[in-house]
C-alpha cells in the first residue's frame, strides 16, 4: 500500500503551537472492499479550529466516523492526547470527551429541548454542578433553545435543530468538538450564526475539527484546513491561506 | 443495579408530595383490589372468578416484562415465553429438589433462582443476537421460543420430564406458607354471601403484591439514566452512540430485566397451577404476550393492564362460565369458541390498528411517535440520508 500523503502538495508547512490532540497517521478506512480513505494524516492541535474541506465522497464523513469508532481504520493509527483510540469502540471513544456532533441534526425527536441537552451529559455523572453551568452556558449561547426547552426537539426548525445538536454535543464538555457538516441546508442567514458560534466556543477553549462543503465558510474561520479528495489529503494549510489558494478557489469556491 | 438507581442526567423536579387526590385515587385503587375479589366470590360462591384474577395478575407481570423490552427498548421479542418456561422449570426443578428442607416456604424461596433463571437465559440470548435489529431479532426470538419448549418437551438432560410435565406422578408440590391455615380461619358472613380465603385469594394476594412490585420498579427505571438511555436508543440509535450511551449493555439490560420479571411470572404460574408443562409455553403463548402490549399500548402500565384484562381475562371468563354452567353451551360450542378466539383476536388486532393504533391507554411519549402532529417528525425519520444532504437550501420554517 503507498503512501499517498507523500504526493501531498504542501501550501505550508504546518504549525501549531498547541500541544498535538488528535493525530490521524496514514489512515486507511475500507467500507467492504471499497477503501475510503487512502492514507490520510490529520494533525489537530489544542484550541484550534480545523477544518477538512472537498466534495461530496471525499472522505470527509468518513474520516468523522474512524475517528468516532463507527469506522475501524484497517491501516494507520489515530491518537487522542498521546493514547491509541483507533479500534475503541463509540461510547468508549466519546468517554474519552471526543464528541462527535453527527450530520443530518441527529437529535432526539420526542424528547423535550431540555432532555436532549441532558442526554449529551449523559456519563457526566460525578459532576451535576458543572452539568449545570453548561447547560446554562449552552442555553446563553443559544438563546432560542432556553425559549423552548419545553418544546419537543423534532418541533424545532431545521437550524434550532443544528442549534440543540450542537449544545448537546457541548453538554459533554469535550476536549475535542467533532462537528459534521453543521450548514447542511440551512439559510445563508442561519449559518452565519452556526458558525459565529464555532468561533465562540472556540475562544471559550474547545478544540474543534469541522467538516464541511461550505468551503469559503469554514476556511474563514479555520486556523488551518485539509482539501480531501477521493480518501486522500491533496492540500493541507493555514486557512487563510487555502482561502486565496488558486486551486481551492477554482475547485471549491466556483470561481473560474 | 447501581446503574439504574443512579438520578436522570436532567435533575428533574424534586419529588411533590402525593397530592390528596392521588392519595383518594390510590386509597379507592387499593379498595378495588381487596373488595372485587372477596365480594364477587361471596356473592356468587364461584373461586373460579379469583383464579381468573390470579392468572390475569400473572399475563399482567408477563406483559410488563416484556413491556420493557418492547416498549421501552423498543426490540421486538417473539420468544418471550422462553422466559416464562425457564423460571417455572427453574423453580420447580429446584424447589421439587429442596421442599423436603425448605416445606412451605419452597415458593417464596424460588422467586430467586426462577427470577436468576429468566434473567441469565436472557443475557445469554441477548449476547448473540442483539446486533440484529427489527426483524431479524424478531425471527432469531421466536426460534428461541421454540428451542426451548422443544428441549422441554423431549426431557433434554431428563430434567422437565418431557411432554407429562412435572412434578412427577408420585410427587406434590407443597403449599406456601399459612394457605391452608387461612383457609381453616378466615370465613366471615358479607353482605352479599359467604366467604372462605381459598387457596386462589392466597394467590391473588401474592401476585397482586407482585405487580405492584414489578410497576413500582419499571416507574422507576422510566424516570432512571436506563430508562432515558432506552428512550434514546429507539429515537436514534447514532446519535445515542454518540452521547456515550453503550447500545449493547443498555440492550443486554432491557432484555435481562425483562427475562426477570418472566421468570418471576413463570415460578408463580407453576406453583398456582401445581403442574407444569411445555404445552403452556407455545409459540401462541409469546403472541398474546405481544398482542397484550400492542392491544393495551405500548410502553404504558395501564395499557398493558387493560390488554391482559381484555385478552386473558375475557375468554378465561367466558370458559369459566361455560364450565360453571352459567352459559349453557354445549361442549362443541366450547371448543368452536376457543378456536374461534384467535380470529378474534386477530380481527380487533386489525381494527385497533387502523382505528387506534397506539392502543388502548398508550404511554404519552410511544402515542406521539403515532399521531397526526408528529407527522413531522415521522417525515423527517423517513427521510434518507440522501434526502437529508440534498434537500432544498432553505426551509420555510427556518429561523
Amino acid at each position: 500500500m503507498s503512501d499517498t500523503t507523500s504526493t501531498t502538495a504542501m501550501v505550508a508547512p504546518v504549525t501549531g503551537s498547541g500541544a498535538l490532540v488528535l493525530q490521524l497517521k496514514n489512515v486507511h478506512t475500507f467500507y467492504g472492499a471499497i477503501e475510503a480513505l487512502k492514507g490520510i494524516s490529520v494533525d489537530v492541535r489544542e484550541g484550534e479550529i480545523v477544518t477538512l474541506i472537498g466534495a461530496n465522497g471525499a472522505g470527509k464523513s468518513t474520516t468523522l466516523k474512524t475517528i468516532s469508532g463507527l469506522l475501524a481504520p484497517k491501516v494507520g493509527e489515530i491518537t487522542f492526547m498521546g493514547e491509541k483510540i483507533s479500534g475503541m469502540k463509540v461510547h468508549d471513544v466519546a468517554a474519552k470527551r471526543v464528541v462527535q456532533v453527527p450530520e443530518g441534526r441527529r437529535i432526539f425527536p420526542r424528547m423535550t429541548v431540555e432532555e436532549n441537552l441532558g442526554m449529551g451529559a449523559f456519563l457526566r455523572t460525578k459532576d451535576p454542578e458543572g452539568v449545570k453551568s453548561t447547560l446554562e452556558l449552552v442555553y446563553e449561547l443559544f438563546p432560542r433553545l432556553r425559549e423552548r426547552r419545553a418544546q419537543k426537539g423534532g418541533t424545532l426548525s431545521g437550524g434550532e435543530q443544528q442549534m440543540l445538536a450542537m449544545g448537546r454535543g457541548m453538554m459533554a464538555d469535550p476536549k475535542l468538538l467533532m462537528l459534521d457538516e453543521p450548514s447542511m441546508g440551512l439559510a445563508p442567514v442561519v449559518v452565519e450564526t452556526i458558525f459565529e458560534t464555532i468561533e465562540t466556543l472556540n475562544k471559550a477553549g474547545i478544540t474543534i475539527l469541522l467538516v464541511e462543503q461550505n468551503a469559503a465558510m469554514a476556511l474563514a474561520i479555520a486556523d488551518r484546513g485539509y482539501v480531501l479528495e477521493t480518501g486522500s489529503v491533496v492540500l493541507q494549510g493555514p486557512g487563510k491561506e487555502l482561502l486565496h489558494d488558486e486551486k481551492v478557489r477554482k475547485t471549491y469556491l466556483g470561481e473560474a | 443495579m447501581a446503574d439504574t438507581k443512579a438520578a436522570a442526567v436532567m435533575p428533574t423536579p424534586t419529588r411533590k408530595k402525593l397530592p390528596p387526590k392521588t392519595i383518594v385515587a390510590y386509597s379507592i385503587l387499593a379498595a378495588v383490589l381487596v373488595l372485587v375479589p372477596v365480594l364477587v366470590q361471596s356473592a356468587t360462591g364461584w373461586e373460579f372468578i379469583v383464579r381468573i384474577f390470579v392468572i390475569v395478575g400473572i399475563w399482567v407481570l408477563l406483559a410488563l416484562g416484556l413491556n420493557i423490552v418492547v416498549g421501552y427498548a423498543g426490540l421486538l421479542d417473539l420468544g418471550y415465553i422462553a422466559f416464562y418456561a425457564m423460571g417455572g422449570y427453574a423453580g420447580v426443578i429446584i424447589g421439587q429438589a429442596v421442599s423436603h428442607w425448605t416445606g412451605g416456604a419452597t415458593y417464596f424461596l424460588m422467586l430467586i433462582p426462577a427470577a436468576l433463571a429468566g434473567a441469565l437465559t436472557g443475557v445469554a440470548l441477548g449476547f448473540p443476537v442483539l446486533r440484529l435489529r427489527g426483524d431479524y431479532l424478531a425471527i432469531v426470538t421466536l426460534g428461541f421460543g421454540e428451542i426451548v419448549r422443544i428441549c422441554l418437551n423431549n426431557n433434554l438432560f431428563g430434567l422437565s420430564n418431557g411432554a407429562s410435565g412435572l412434578p412427577y406422578g408420585n410427587q406434590v408440590m407443597a403449599l406456601p406458607f399459612g394457605a391452608q391455615w387461612l383457609q381453616d380461619n378466615i370465613r366471615f358472613q358479607t353482605p352479599l354471601g359467604f366467604f372462605q380465603f381459598g387457596p386462589n385469594m392466597y394467590w391473588y394476594v401474592i401476585v397482586v403484591m407482585l405487580v405492584l412490585g414489578a410497576i413500582f420498579v419499571i416507574r422507576r427505571l422510566d424516570d432512571s439514566r436506563l430508562g432515558r438511555a432506552w428512550v434514546a436508543m429507539r429515537e436514534n440509535e447514532v446519535a445515542a452512540e454518540a452521547c456515550g450511551i453503550n447500545i449493547r449493555t443498555q440492550k443486554l439490560w432491557a432484555f435481562s430485566l425483562g427475562a426477570l420479571s418472566g421468570g418471576i411470572a413463570g415460578v408463580t404460574f407453576a406453583y398456582v397451577q401445581q403442574f407444569i408443562s411445555p404445552e403452556s409455553f407455545t409459540f401462541m403463548e409469546s403472541v398474546f404476550v405481544v398482542c397484550i402490549i400492542v392491544i393495551g399500548g405500548m410502553g404504558s402500565i395501564k395499557g398493558v393492564i387493560a390488554g391482559a384484562l381484555l385478552i386473558k381475562g375475557v375468554p378465561d371468563l367466558i370458559q369459566g362460565l361455560a364450565v360453571a354452567g352459567v352459559l349453557k353451551m354445549p361442549a362443541e360450542m366450547q371448543s368452536l369458541m376457543s378456536n374461534y378466539r384467535f380470529l378474534v383476536f386477530g380481527l380487533l388486532m386489525v381494527v385497533m390498528m387502523a382505528v387506534r393504533p397506539q392502543g388502548i391507554i398508550p404511554s404519552s411519549r410511544r402515542a406521539r411517535e403515532l399521531l397526526p402532529e408528529d407527522g413531522r417528525i415521522l417525515a423527517e425519520e423517513d427521510m434518507q440520508e440522501w434526502d437529508v444532504e440534498n434537500r432544498a437550501n432553505t426551509e420555510p420554517d427556518d429561523v
